[in-house]
């Protein structure tokens, strides 16, 4: 039975004593109950507006373990359905991505239209006698929500809508669904997805993407090779204005939500920091972009976004405008996802060097998170053995030093914000994880019957 | 005998001897872990690229792999860029290979072409890589290279790696192709 006697918040999740069982990474009941319990509750990010620009286009996703299509439909609508047949099971498409009005099940030959409805089966007069209702078994349709082009869905009704259950994060998702100017530009995704797969529990990757400032140890490699495209020092982009600038590298969580973010908030205005000084038209774009920034945001724009996690799967990382999804593939394995994007309308000299930066940053090829995988393996590695399972690990650093409200009121009255490295938002994460996890499934939430073709 | 040797035909076969060994050498650089030396045989302009590989529908194969200069690939760089790679390694904190990889990398179906750009060489390769105790990775794909000729042997101008796989099984590539 799912749920067994296992209690999360308090059991194997007790952040208010710093621990967390080694079991919530690595035993299968626990993920099992993650499975019923979390990923088909909340929203899960599918992919990005501008993957499928064209009516009829569409791509591949994933929830949870499982295959979605996401579409966009003759009409212009976003639909994700889950990519199986509703005869036998079948996936109906199997193409990473593609341009079709129809989803035809190579089985036994239901035909879909894009908007999911069921509009063809063999033999419907002879096999079925007229008797099955098409109208009933069209393609299983997740609720869809697009903000700024980022595009989530979800399985369950009692959820709040996605801008509710954002909440007072949504400060920092704007800021990474902002364009370098600050405004809500055009962001459009580069061809291709990375997909590949990593020999940990899927929550290494969250949690370090949600606030573990304490690792940059583990990127002295990278460092050393200087990976920042100014060439100067370090391996990101804005590692050239931060070292000049004052400023408080933070940790924001807020209660209760399991988003995390990390960013600087900088104690003063300051003038644009020449960064790609060999690239005059690529520097002349991002400065212009700071100064619209600037003078669009005010104040607002001495904040600037690292990364963070959307509780629960997906990591972004501002600049080099990514999105990481880390579906899971059995609590010891992870298929990543990930997509970049950059400004529609930017010069092609931009759009070439940030693509050309990301997928050295990035992914498997990646300089950096090669570090990262590397140590989220084998930390998995260590939440398996019978003996260390007795042994938690420890979540107890800055526990009771974080600030509210501050540095800067409109950062978020009621967010926790920690300087430097703090595990508050890997506590705020586990928090929410554990009480999803402690709810038992209602009948009434999850979503059962198709309602797309009304 | 000798009135053979300067047919065109005995030109291919030296030809194509000529990379089979310098491919072999280069192998035994990788796989002996002389990076340094293996970045001497890339021409300074060199292109090394291995796109990303989609599942597409029959009719729709142009789309299969991802362009170089547009979309996202597993690799889109230059030597500047394999450099810093190699640096990396050398700085024995590069934890995805600290320790080291072992690496073989077995190359076949060797295809040699002449032309007025130069030396067209395709081959398959099989790159077998285990790592620490228990992990291994099985690459296999083509390769296709532009090679110019230069003292003692040849030097890579484009080295172009499809992988056959749409979802990277690997954690990594953190391996030379
Ligand atoms: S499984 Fe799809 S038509 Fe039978
Ligand atoms: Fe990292």
């Amino acid at each position: 039975m799912a749920g067994g006697d296992r209690k999360y918040l308090g059991g194997l999740v007790r952040t208010s004593e710093g621990r967390i069982s080694r079991d919530v990474f690595a035993s299968q009941p626990v993920y099992e109950d993650e499975l019923e319990r979390l990923f088909a509750r909340c929203w899960l990010f599918v992919g990005h507006a501008s993957q499928v620009p064209e009516p009829g286009d569409f791509v591949l996703g994933r929830m949870g373990e499982e295959s979605v299509i996401f579409n966009r439909d003759r009409n212009g609508r976003l639909h994700v359905f889950l990519n199986t047949c509703r005869h036998r099971g079948m996936r109906v498409c199997r193409y990473d991505q593609g341009n079709s009005r129809k989803f035809q099940c190579p089985y036994h030959a239901w035909v879909y239209s894009d908007e999911g409805g069921l509009i063809a089966v063999p033999k419907l007069e002879s096999g079925y006698h007229n008797e099955l209702d098409t109208a009933e078994w069209g393609l299983i349709e997740a609720r869809v929500a697009e903000y700024h082009g980022y595009v989530f869905a979800c399985w369950d009704e009692e959820t709040p809508g996605f801008e509710d259950y954002l909440g007072d994060f949504r400060f920092y998702f704007d800021d990474y669904c902002r364009t370098f100017d600050g405004g809500f530009g055009e962001w459009e995704a580069f061809g291709g997805t990375l997909k590949w797969r990593m020999p940990c529990n899927w929550k290494f990757a969250a949690e370090n993407f949600g606030g573990d400032y304490y690792h940059n140890p583990s990127h002295a490699s990278v460092d050393a090779v200087i990976l920042s495209p100014a060439g100067v020092e370090g391996r990101h982009t804005y590692d050239a204005v931060t070292r000049a600038r004052e400023h408080h590298k933070l940790n924001v969580c807020f209660p209760g939500i399991g988003h995390t973010a990390r960013g600087e908030y900088f104690k003063e205005d300051y003038e644009y920091m020449p960064t790609y000084q060999e690239m005059p038209v690529v520097e002349d774009y991002f400065r212009e972009c700071y100064a619209k920034r600037r003078e669009r945001l005010g104040e607002k724009a001495r904040f600037f976004g690292h990364g963070g996690t959307v509780f629960p799967n997906v990591s972004y990382s501002n600049g080099v405008q990514s999105m990481g999804t880390w579906n899971p593939v059995g609590p010891h394995e992870t298929e990543a996802w990930r997509i970049f994007l950059a400004p529609k309308d930017a010069p092609d000299e931009v759009k070439n060097v940030l693509r050309h930066y990301v997928i050295r940053y990035q992914g498997p090829s990646g300089l950096t998170e090669q570090d990262d995988m590397e140590n989220w393996g084998y930390a998995h590695e260590g939440a398996r053995g019978t003996i260390a399972r007795r042994f938690d690990y420890h979540y107890g650093m800055g526990q009771g030093h974080e600030k509210r409200g501050w540095p800067a009121e409109w950062l978020g009255g009621d967010i926790y914000a920690t300087e430097d490295v703090s595990e508050q938002n890997q506590r705020a994460f586990f928090d929410c994880w554990a009480r999803y996890l402690d709810t038992p499934p209602s009948a009434q939430g999850a979503r059962k019957n198709f309602e797309a073709a009304e | 005998m000798d009135s053979h040797r300067d047919t065109p035909e005995l030109e291919r076969l030296l030809l194509r001897h000529a990379v089979e060994q310098f491919y072999a050498m280069e192998a035994e650089l990788l796989d002996t872990r002389q990076f340094e030396a293996w970045l001497d045989l890339l021409d300074d302009d060199i292109h090394y690229w291995m796109p990303l590989t989609r599942n597409m529908a029959f009719g729709e194969w142009e789309g299969e792999l991802t362009e170089a200069g547009r979309d996202l690939n597993w690799f889109d760089e230059g030597k500047f860029e394999l450099e810093q790679r190699v640096k990396q390694i050398m700085t024995g904190l590069h934890w995805a290979e600290e320790p080291v990889s072992r690496t073989s990398h077995l190359i076949s179906n060797l295809q040699v072409e002449e032309d007025g750009e130069g030396i067209a060489a395709g081959c398959r390769f099989l790159l077998y890589r285990s790592r620490n105790e228990t992990e291994t990775d099985t690459f296999v794909g083509k390769r296709r290279d532009r090679l110019r000729r230069a003292p003692g042997g040849f030097r890579i101008a484009e080295r172009r790696i499809f992988l056959d796989q749409n979802v990277l099984l690997a954690k990594n590539l953190t391996v030379f192709f």
